[in-house]
């Protein structure tokens, strides 16, 4: 137990990608085997980090659970890794998607054992992120990531995916090309990538220096948009966001889970963990333009899904929308570090992060449910399904409320704390993505007129087209999702403590 | 028990109910609705209790009942939830709790149980009927909702929200009951779901209502902001007002608490239909009809008068009691401007339900004028006293409807529709106890004098009105009540006097004692319980019974109002518009057969002075537009990919320019090819001296040698 104990953070990190290696040698054709390993394995890091949560002290200011080994000692890097109430809430939240995911995968009858292995291997990638406490180590994992992902949507995608996972990758590498280059830069300039240690000498830099030539100022700018840009491919905000539903909606079901439940939220942890408390200073000046490409997101995001006729589109635009509330809060944050206001609106943006990795990755998977089933995800052949679906159709509609912010259910909470931090900052722009707001109620409305409602749908009520109600194991996916969604919507205090003094601490 | 602990219990049993229903007992419906008729029961049990501990209690107003705890960490500090029962709300309380009741009592009746399956009914539609052998006999009686257990547990869920909003001590959870009741009515108004004007309506229900949401959502938050905390004791205080009141805006000169006022009233108009977003209403009129009596009578759109009620101080700070400020100005506006524009339009329908809504939308108007011109009881009064006779009539409706659809089904003419009221006449005789009890709900809403509560309640609003010289309100307000009188007289003509005028009114029949029953509990409070708030000053009854309700719920606020002094010119008022609009009213419909012998059905009346074409040609339309061709098609797939794309194929371009110029010409052709194109001229042409004669090598061996060794000999010694 000591053992255990002592190395949380490190058998989290790295047992997925283990339990993937044993599966390298299990045998090819024993379907069940492979699921129920990989669900099991995926499970581990569930619990563990269940019982980081539960000895995580909230009081204390800083990391804990700190784990360091030598990397790469010539270049000063290290496997730094601990978290705080930021990133924890993220590993949970990582750590419960992935069975989930893996569970809602059982259907998967094609190659299953290397795809069991990608989700883990994915798992590791992600994790590594949110843990990471130097920054090499940090842009390794956030590389990692991709591959998986990549192979997910290209082997086991629909029609388009070659042009899907080609976007996908080329336009995330592309985007953290300067981030590379920017980190390359802080190691250089220190001699080091540890984090915590960056926080505190690069704050220190006194405005005469000159560094490689220029002033500490221009070097910073270049720095923060470098950093930005990445982080803004990922989240992602308008106009970057275009590569999102082509690999949202190419991906398999479980892939678009993770992707919108997970991945996602990488590029808001950027902001949150390196850009603001590394460039405080640059986040207040370009704190407009953060807040208007985030409402930009919001609106345009909400319209964009409003205009959609395949029902996976429209999933995967409202993550452009609900994600643009996590950059409005940030940039809010940034303009006014340090008062009341912006930590109101640091814990919704954070909070949102996580409720929408839960009711994303529940659509994502409705939407799967469905498509499996059908084989179509036109918006136009459904409609009527209520009456051959009741269960199913009872759970979409509390997904959706989920989705649509619905007072009671957790987006509110955070949706609501977000406009409420960001009203007195940018009010004018709070008050625009208002609009999106309302649009959000359009389109998940149009959603469940064009799935649900109408005349009962005989195309498919009788014969081989007959839809089948969904099923016991697809209800145990959205189980926890469900029950966490309306947990946090009637007493968000238990997630918003730990996330409130990680901000009062942070910021 | 305490009352505070009371209190907390009141919405719990319905939601309970809900989840109960939802996720076991939705196979039975008997269970279903024993469950969600049972959960109504005791709320409405326990909220009598709180009611009748309330009035109990001395000075209310200053001590009243209140729990809250911590909610959301924010920073350093929390935000509080809570519950609060103050005067206002110990007596929205009572009337809540009994419509409510009434409504889940009368759905069992509505829905058919005890009624056997349909023969072709299906999820989704209104049950059409099942076929009985009786004696060898066959005959089509009415059949059982299919969902009949899902329409209990949408009740229960809308019954906790409007509890929610009724106990909040605070903004946030009545914006959380709010908007669960914007859930809940378009679930229910999208009930028959399988209707596509039902689901048409549902969206437009919850989407014309969102429009007044996050308007609302802006005021909490700027509310929150400005104040630190939402709950109204904490807002209401004098020290925090006037930094409201004081505190000015960039927008139309308004005082921060004139701006979030009307940024939270934005929201009232949503959910109380006023103009402009009033077209939602009578479209809501798809779902059941308890759904209608819920949503326009006890709940929904009271919740709208009630938000405006409970933010009173922060609306009338700043107010002398004379001059309106720039925010009342507005509230009185649109709330006598819709009081006018609705009843005009309900002259002209001949749906039995949708008079009433527009009339329900025009009687909001009434309370929201008083409330903008700072007669706070008056509005209090109208809005329980509507609540009662409203809820009568739509459940009145329901039953005529019912029982016309009985007939329907005797008849087999599906064509008929049961809800229009050319179809009817003469009903009284035929649904005895329905016809007694809507002529009670009728008369209530036209204010016929003394008798019912609806006069003392609308007789106040008119006489505040005069009284403080709000001489544009007064009239308005006595034009709209002379026609509500006018209307209200012609859909009794219509429906229950004269003859019937189809074969299916004729059959028709009066319905079971679960629909009948809440009909009489109603007609009752529609008749007593304007004798509460007789004004001391009225000739021959003031001070009969005392005017407790004044002194009850105006104890709600720090200022205590001012008893009105008698004026004449008021009540005169308020007799002729209610007695001479139901004389005419009958005078003109007394002898009227169809549509067509109807003066008043005028195109731009019966259209609703055509907002609804206006609004989709202005608003629906170019949003449809702006999202599928602008943003989807031209801004995202055309210019964001387009740039994207082509920037790959400007990167493929120089990839080839790279490759058929440089690589394959220079590195290919001519390093690659070109050195082992020389390799092997070399190589062919050396050829001819590998003969494999030992003899000729020794003699290039020498040659070499000698040519070497003088080479070397040469440069090196010479």
């Amino acid at each position: 137990m000591n053992f255990i104990a002592s190395h949380y953070l490190t058998l989290i990190l790295f047992f997925p990608a283990l339990a993937a290696v044993i599966m390298l040698f299990l045998p090819r054709d024993e379907n069940k085997l492979l699921r129920w390993f990989a669900f099991g394995a995926s499970l581990v890091p569930f619990v563990l980090s269940l019982m980081v949560w539960v000895n995580f002290n909230a009081d204390q200011p800083g990391f804990q659970f700190e784990e360091s080994y030598v990397w790469y000692e010539a270049i000063g890097s290290s496997l730094h890794l601990g978290v705080d109430g930021l990133s924890l809430t993220m590993v949970l939240l990582t750590t419960l998607l992935t069975p989930l995911a893996i569970l809602a995968s059982f259907s998967i009858t094609d190659r299953v054992k290397p795809y069991m292995m990608l989700f883990l291997f994915l798992e590791t990638g992600m994790l590594g992120v949110f843990m990471a406490l130097d920054l090499l180590i940090f842009f390794v994992f956030w590389e990692v990531g991709l591959v998986p992902m990549y192979f997910l949507i290209n082997q086991w995608g629909s029609a388009n995916r070659d042009y899907a996972s080609l976007k996908f990758m080329i336009y995330t590498m592309g985007g953290s090309l300067g981030l590379l280059l920017a980190i390359q830069m802080l190691g250089v300039l220190f001699g080091t990538f540890d984090l915590v240690s960056l926080y505190r000498q690069w704050n220190s830099l006194t405005a005469d220096r000159v560094l490689l030539g220029m002033s500490v100022h221009t070097v910073k700018t270049i720095a923060f948009w470098a950093f930005v840009i990445a982080f803004a491919v990922k989240v992602p905000l308008w106009p970057f966001h275009t590569w999102l539903p082509d690999a949202h909606t190419e991906a398999p079901t479980a892939g678009s889970m993770l992707l919108a439940g997970v991945l996602l939220k990488l590029g808001a942890y950027g902001f949150l963990r390196l850009i603001l408390p590394l460039y405080p200073v640059e986040a207040k000046m370009f704190a407009g333009a953060l807040a208007f490409l985030a409402v930009a997101a919001i609106v345009f995001g909400a319209f964009a899904a409003y205009g959609q006729t395949d029902f996976k589109r429209l999933v995967a635009y409202s993550s452009v929308n609900h994600m643009g509330f996590v950059v409005l809060g940030i940039a809010a944050a940034g303009l006014a570090s340090g008062t009341t206001d912006a930590a109101i609106a640091l814990n919704g943006a954070i909070l949102q992060m996580f409720n929408h990795g839960l009711s994303a990755a529940g659509m994502f998977f409705l939407v799967g449910v469905i498509y499996e089933r059908t084989h179509t995800r036109n918006l136009e052949e459904f409609g009527g399904l209520f009456p051959l679906v009741p269960v199913y159709g009872g759970i979409l509609i509390f997904t959706s409320m989920a989705s649509l912010g619905l007072p009671g259910l957790n987006g509110f909470v955070s949706e609501f704390l977000v406009v409420r931090g960001a009203f007195p900052i940018l009010t004018v722009y709070t008050a625009i993505s208002m609009l999106g707001l309302l649009f959000t109620g359009a389109y998940i409305l149009k959603g469940i007129k064009k799935v649900l409602h109408g005349p009962v749908n005989e195309h498919w009520a009788h014969g081989e087209h007959k839809l089948t109600e969904i099923s016991t194991r697809e209800i145990l996916v959205m189980a926890p999702l469900m029950a966490l969604i309306l947990w946090i919507g009637i007493w968000p205090a238990w997630i918003l403590n730990v996330i409130n003094k990680a901000v009062v601490a942070l910021f | 028990m305490t009352t505070e602990t009371l209190i907390w219990l009141i919405p719990l049993p319905p939601i309970l109910a809900f989840f109960l229903i939802v996720l076991f007992t939705n196979k039975s419906k008997a269970l279903s609705h024993t469950i969600g008729v049972g959960a109504a029961a005791l709320s409405w049990l326990a909220s009598m209790v709180v009611f009748f501990r309330a009035i109990g209690v001395e000075h209310l107003g200053e001590h009243p009942f209140e729990s809250s705890l911590n909610w959301l960490p924010t920073g350093d500090t929390f935000l509080k939830i809570g519950v609060l029962i103050d005067p206002v709300g110990a007596a929205v309380l009572f009337f809540v709790s009994i419509t409510i009741f009434m409504i889940f009592l009368y759905s069992v009746g509505y829905h058919n149980f005890g009624q056997p399956k349909g023969d072709h009914d299906v999820a989704g539609l209104p049950p059409h009927g099942a076929t009985v052998e009786e004696h060898g006999r066959k005959h089509v009686v009415p059949s059982i909702e299919p969902m009949y257990s899902r329409f209990f547990a949408f009740l229960g869920l809308f019954a906790f929200g409007m509890y929610t909003l009724v106990v909040s001590d605070n903004l946030l959870t009545l914006f959380v009951g709010w908007e669960i009741m914007g859930l809940c009515s378009y679930l229910l108004i999208g009930f028959w779901y399988g209707k596509p004007s039902a689901r048409n309506a549902a969206i437009k229900a919850f989407m014309t209502t969102r429009v007044g949401d996050v308007f609302m959502l802006l005021g909490i938050a700027f509310l929150y902001w400005a104040t630190g905390t939402l709950s109204f004791r904490e807002i209401f205080t004098e020290e925090t007002l006037h930094i409201l009141g004081t505190t000015m805006t960039p927008i139309f000169g308004l005082s921060a608490a004139g701006l979030i006022a009307l940024l939270l009233f934005i929201g009232t108009v949503g959910k109380s239909a006023q103009w402009p977003l009033h077209v939602w209403l009578p479209d809501a009129m798809e779902g059941p009809t308890p759904v209608s009596a819920m949503i326009h009578a006890a709940t929904m759109v009271s919740a709208g008068v009630y938000a405006v009620i409970r933010m009173f101080p922060l609306l009338t700070t700043d107010f002398n009691g004379h001059e309106l400020t720039t925010a009342m100005s507005v509230v009185a506006f649109i709330g006598a401007f819709t009081a006018l524009f609705a009843a005009t339009i309900a002259v002209a329908q001949n749906d039995i339900k949708r008079v009433l809504a527009y009339s329900t939308i025009s009687q909001l108007g009434f309370m929201i004028a008083a409330l903008g011109i700072g007669a706070y009881v008056a509005a209090v009064f109208h809005l329980i006293t509507h609540a009662f006779f409203k809820a009568l009539l739509f459940l009145g409706s329901g039953s005529v409807i019912h029982g016309m659809e009985h007939g329907v089904l005797h008849t087999g003419n599906h064509e008929t529709d049961p809800q229009n009221m050319f179809n009817m006449g003469g009903l009284r005789n035929k649904m005895p106890i329905t016809f007694w009890t809507f002529l009670i709900g009728g008369f209530a809403l036209s204010g016929f004098p003394i008798l019912t509560a609806g006069f003392w309640s609308k007789d106040e609003i008119l006489a505040d009105a005069f009284g403080h010289g709000h001489m544009a309100v007064f009239i308005t307000l006595a034009v709209a009540a002379f026609m509500t009188a006018f209307y209200t007289m012609r859909q009794i003509t219509l429906t229950f006097l004269g003859e019937p005028r189809t074969k299916e009114a004729e059959h028709a029949q009066e319905t079971p004692w679960t629909m009948t029953a809440p009909l009489v509990v109603l007609a009752f409070f529609a008749v007593t319980y304007g004798w509460v708030g007789i004004p001391e000053h009225f000739p021959l009854f003031g001070g009969l019974v005392p005017n407790w309700f004044h002194e009850f719920v105006g104890g709600t606020l720090a200022e205590h109002p001012e008893a009105l002094e008698f004026n004449v010119v008021p009540l005169l008022t308020s007799l002729f518009v209610a007695l001479g609009g139901l004389f005419f009213g009958w005078l003109a419909y007394r002898n009227v057969q169809t549509p067509a012998e109807d003066k008043f059905q005028i195109p731009v009346l019966k259209n609703k002075w055509y907002f609804d074409e206006a609004y989709d040609f202005l608003f629906v339309k170019p949003a449809y537009w702006f999202s599928e061709t602008f943003v989807s098609a031209w801004m995202d797939k055309g210019v964001i990919d387009g740039i994207l794309h082509t920037f790959g194929k400007v990167t493929q371009f120089l990839g080839d320019i790279i490759r058929n110029y440089f690589d394959l010409p220079v590195i290919n052709r001519f390093f690659g090819d070109g050195t082992a194109d020389a390799t092997q001229w070399v190589g062919r042409n050396l050829r001819p001296i590998q003969t494999g004669r030992v003899q000729q090598y020794f003699m290039l061996a020498l040659v070499i040698f000698i040519v070497v060794g003088a080479a070397l000999y040469y440069l090196l010694l010479a």
